[in-house]
């Protein structure tokens, strides 16, 4: 997919995720009922504009409440996007994947691709979503213990916030400066690398990677096609090589392996509807 | 064939805890906590 597009869905998704400015005049957040609808990415709901919950804010109060009920709702609407969508989410609709991505932009005068422990980091955010989004929120009671000690976007909201209501700066101790701190972390990391919170530490992300190769929206590469010149993983920001795993966990959907493609062997697929060369096939010898 | 039925069993899977939840009144605890601002989120509770 062209990246011009591509910017242009995250930026719509973006806005219609934080839609009701009134809170940035108004310092408080958002009051309306659409709040009861978690969004698909990652978008706190202490966010001034935030029209919607956020899932995995959402997810931890169910979990960490006295009165303990099995989260059937956020995790049904957990389920269903993951169904649908898988990491496309992350592409296409995270508002926190768009900050990242125009951070990356910011031209330095070396954009690291990868680096030696990077295939292990990568498992991090498998542990963040165990452990700090789903165990120690049920032990820990009225602790949402992921936004509580490591989330950037909640401090983000918070920042906003307290720019539009300054009183809140007043009260902002050691746990905002060490969330800031994360914060500043993965703003200057995101300059450097691509998506460091996306491929390290987002639960939102590892808990859709589950679904990146049952979901409706997925990759194919046709073996015929594929002539094996490795432009598609050369290319690829998330260090995914498409011609061997399409439907990788870490594959974001963004397309830009069918823009660098020479003979247009890679595609967007559906489970619906298969052609005979499909995904996860290896490519054709040279 | 397999990845067809698994994902419409997800799809049947996730409307189904979407409609136990809405009859628990879970939508309603969702939005009480949305709509009031998170001190743990932002880093002040």
């Amino acid at each position: 997919m062209d990246k011009k597009k591509r910017l242009g869905v995250q930026a719509v998704a973006a806005l219609l995720q934080n839609a009701d400015f009134r809170g940035f005049f108004t310092g408080r957040v958002s009051q309306i009922p659409t709040k009861a609808v978690c969004v698909p990415g990652l978008n706190c709901y202490s966010c001034p504009s935030a029209v919607g919950a956020c899932p995995i804010g959402a997810l931890q109060n169910a979990l960490s409440s006295y009165s303990f009920k099995f989260p059937y709702y956020v995790l049904g609407l957990l389920l269903f996007f993951g169904a649908l969508l898988g990491r496309a989410v992350c592409g296409f609709l995270c508002p926190f994947g768009l900050l990242q991505d125009l951070l990356h932009k910011i031209p330095f005068f070396k954009k690291i691709k990868t680096f030696r422990a990077d295939k292990y980091l990568r498992f991090v955010k498998y542990a963040v979503l165990v452990l700090l989004v789903i165990v120690l929120p049920i032990f820990v009671k009225l602790t949402p213990v992921f936004c509580k000690y490591l989330c950037p976007s909640g401090t983000l909201a918070g920042l906003l916030l307290a720019f539009s209501d300054t009183r809140l700066f007043a009260l902002f101790g050691s746990r905002f400066m060490w969330k800031a701190c994360i914060l500043g972390c993965v703003v200057l990391a995101s300059v450097l690398l691509y998506r460091p919170f996306c491929k390290y530490l987002c639960p939102l992300g590892a808990l859709y990677a589950l679904f990146n190769r049952v979901a409706l929206v997925q990759m194919a590469t046709d073996p015929a096609a594929c002539v094996g010149c490795g432009k598609c993983a050369a290319a690829c920001d998330m260090c995914v090589d498409p011609s061997k795993t399409p439907n990788s966990a870490e594959c974001i959907r963004c397309g830009k392996c069918m823009t660098v493609c020479p003979t247009q062997a890679i595609r967007y697929t559906t489970p619906l509807h298969r052609r005979k060369q499909t995904e996860d096939a290896p490519p054709a010898e040279e | 064939m397999k990845q067809r039925g698994l994902f419409f069993a997800l799809l049947v899977l996730s409307a189904a805890l979407i409609a136990v939840g809405c009859a628990q009144g879970q939508p309603a605890a969702v939005l009480s906590k949305a709509i009031t601002v998170c001190l743990e989120c932002i880093g002040i509770g």
